[in-house]
């Protein structure tokens, strides 16, 4: 059974369609990285799959749970998919390990002390255990987007959505990022990455999806994508972002 | 310029009772004090659900939040006092209505402190609404995404980001609301210009009647400023520079 | 209640009524030219006067912020003809009490304007043979206003609403004519409740002209 399944979703803003027709699956386990130029709609496919962004048609199930569907739990579904951003989004007004914690009890219903422990324990895995009482904004990027990794491991999640996880960070700053994703790839777990880090897809991914202008245009294994990608918006986006 | 200085005429007794100007000053400096603080508790509270309103995904509710602000910030103070005190006892239940105008005890001070508390709701609304709208659209995002419902998320990471924020705002309502509080003079209210009316009609003292209430205004006001800094620097968040994202 | 209101009582005020709101309108405009103005001087010594005039325009300013208008109003009505030792008329009163008053907000509005406007700007300036007066009058100031139109409406707004406090001197505005005739007539109601829908309809109109404008300005620039 496929841990995410997208089925033929389409999204419009007003007039203008921001998704067409996008298929993929996701299988337990697998890790899959979204790639595409700008405004190809891959930040907004990723957003659909935890309903942060609505579609107009189509559907997104989750381990066997619909997202379109008006009955579904959408913050119960959530607090199960784990979600980084490119702009980490920690709550600056929290402490780090306050940041860690304070979904694990108020959406978990988890105690206190357990929270803080689970906290602890996934600071201490990202290599950030002596910040923990520190505030966001006193951390560097790179810091910061694995305080937000541990932040979403803390709540268990059953897979995980990158959205750009390293594009706002500076370069040295990236591989710090990544390596923590590499790790959690190689530990199986069921990963979702839109991202132009090539290497990284290259590393740990299993597909490689690229869209351009809302339609998946290719999804395919990554021996196979990087082999020969059929389409020739694909070919050129590759030369261009692996010119260097 | 020939005026006639007389710096005792605080101790001076008044010419009706036995009390002394002093007593009226500060039983006045007391209605100032009580109602603007009963009105920037009305405004605080009411001021922050609107705006809070303002923001919400759903048009009713922000069109509410909308007609709720220019309505209170279009028609002036003291109309809007005088509405408050003549024509909405007009407009209650006939029985209410009665006891309104009759029986209601400390009536000025109630119907000021709803007045100004009402009037300035409309101006916090609209700071916390852009101190809402002023954080970055993925922190809700990021909250959502958590498994937070849209009121937890209001609760624990939108509303106390945006008050850090309109902290310095809402130091100058505070200000304000404390300045505004003098047009309760008008329906009869005994607070600092009430007083400092009384107190030229019957001591001829203007300067001395004038400079008491201003002084006292200013203190106020001033306090009110480093109440206002206190938290500021209490609830500061380490590392975040405002502005910047 | 509701069914008693007698609004026919508008119609016969309504020329007393006006000439209370062209008092208010007078009042308003008088207050915001010379308000401007004198704001303008007062940010100008703010900021490249000397110290004894900037700690002037400054104490000025922050006295001014910090009394309630109410109290300057009164400070004004009794003490100017305590100086000219003749008493001067309610309305005359307003009028340069209010253009005192708002000098000291138009002043802090300016002052961000002029600050708004890049140092590079009064550089090319001198670099074209300006002087300090040629370069802030053909140059700053009338970008700092440019900048500042919203806001100084903005302000203008509220002062035609600040206006109605003259109400404690008795000077007959917009307000006191309305109070009067509801008076007059017995229809005190009626009355409070017709002022307040011209104040809101004048400020609301007033207020929408302001976003209108912000909007244009935001695409030119």
């Amino acid at each position: 059974m496929s841990m995410i399944d997208i089925r033929n979703i389409s999204k419009w803003y007003g007039q203008f369609q921001v998704l067409t027709d996008c298929s993929t699956q996701v299988k337990q386990g697998e890790v899959v990285v979204v790639c595409g130029p700008s405004g190809s709609g891959k930040s907004t496919l990723i957003k659909c799959v935890n309903g942060l962004e609505p579609f107009q048609k189509g559907d997104v199930v989750v381990n066997g749970i619909s997202v379109a569907d008006a009955k579904t739990d959408l913050p119960k579904l959530r607090a199960r998919v784990g979600m980084v951003f490119q702009h980490f989004e920690l709550f600056p007004h929290m402490s780090i390990i306050g940041n860690l914690t304070i979904a694990q009890t108020k959406v978990l219903g988890r105690g206190a002390d357990e929270a803080r422990e689970r906290g602890i324990k996934l600071l201490d895995r990202v290599g950030l255990k002596a910040h923990a009482s520190k505030f966001p904004g006193e951390l560097s990027g790179g810091q910061q987007q694995r305080v937000a990794i541990a932040r979403a491991l803390a709540m268990d999640p059953i897979c995980m959505l990158f959205d750009e996880p390293t594009s706002a960070l500076d370069p040295e700053m990236i591989n710090e990022v990544l390596d923590v994703m590499v790790e959690l790839a190689k530990e199986g777990m069921t990963m979702m990455v839109v991202t132009h880090e090539m290497g990284f897809a290259r590393k740990v991914a299993h597909r490689v999806i690229f869209m351009d202008a809302g339609q998946i245009v290719e999804d395919a294994t990554k021996e196979a994508f990087f082999g020969q990608p059929r389409s020739e918006r694909a070919q050129q986006f590759l030369s261009k972002i692996l010119q260097h | 310029m020939n005026y006639h200085w007389n710096w005792h005429v605080y101790l001076d007794q008044v010419s009706a009772g036995d009390e002394r100007y002093l007593d009226w000053i500060i039983s006045a400096l007391g209605w100032t004090i009580a109602v603007s603080m009963s009105a920037w508790l009305i405004a605080l509270t009411l001021g922050a659900l609107i705006g809070t309103l303002r923001t919400a995904p759903n048009r009713w509710l922000v069109a509410i939040g909308n007609v709720w602000v220019e309505g209170f910030r279009n028609v002036p103070l003291l109309v809007q006092l005088f509405l408050w005190f003549f024509v909405v006892p007009e407009f209650l239940p006939a029985e209410l209505s009665r006891w309104v105008k009759q029986d209601m005890p400390a009536k000025e001070f109630f119907t000021a402190a709803i007045c100004l508390g009402l009037f300035t709701s409309a101006r916090v609304a609209e700071q916390v609404r852009a101190g809402i709208q002023s954080l970055p659209r993925g922190q809700k995002m990021a909250s959502l995404a958590m498994g937070f419902t849209l009121p937890q998320t209001y609760r624990y990471v939108l509303l106390p980001m945006a008050f850090r924020i309109v902290i310095p705002p809402l130091t100058s309502e505070f200000m304000n609301i404390i300045k505004n509080s003098s047009v309760a003079f008008a329906i009869g209210l005994m607070e600092l210009t009430f007083i400092s009316r009384q107190m030229i009609e019957e001591s001829g003292q203007v300067f001395e009647s004038l400079l008491a209430a201003t002084l006292l205004y200013t203190i106020c006001a001033f306090s009110a400023n480093r109440v206002m800094t206190y938290i500021e620097k209490r609830t500061r968040v380490p590392g975040y520079i405002a502005g910047a994202k | 209640m509701l069914g008693q209101l007698d609004f026919s009582v508008i119609a016969p005020g309504l020329p007393f009524i006006w000439e209370g709101l062209l008092f208010s309108l007078k009042l308003t405009v008088v207050a915001m030219v010379g308000g401007i103005f004198l704001g303008t001087l007062l940010a100008l010594a703010r900021i490249s006067g000397g110290p004894a005039l900037a700690a002037f325009a400054t104490a000025y300013v922050n006295t001014m912020r910090s009394i309630p208008l109410l109290m300057v109003i009164l400070w004004f009505f009794f003490l100017i003809p305590l100086f000219t030792g003749a008493p001067m008329g309610a309305e005359k009163s307003a009028l340069i009490t209010f253009t005192a008053f708002e000098a000291a907000y138009y002043s802090e509005i300016m002052r961000a304007g002029i600050q708004s406007v890049s140092k590079g700007q009064v550089n090319a300036g001198y670099a074209l043979g300006m002087t300090y007066w040629q370069s802030m009058k053909i140059v700053v100031l009338p970008q700092a206003f440019r900048n500042m139109l919203p806001v100084l409406l903005t302000q203008t707004i509220i002062l035609f609403q600040d206006t109605s406090l003259v109400y404690a001197i008795g000077a007959k505005d917009l307000l006191k004519a309305a109070e009067i005739t509801g008076k007059n007539y017995n229809r005190p109601i009626e009355m409070y409740l017709f002022v307040a829908l011209v104040y809101f309809a004048i400020c609301f109109g007033l207020s929408m002209l302001v976003k209108h404008l912000q909007k244009r300005i935001a695409i030119v620039r």
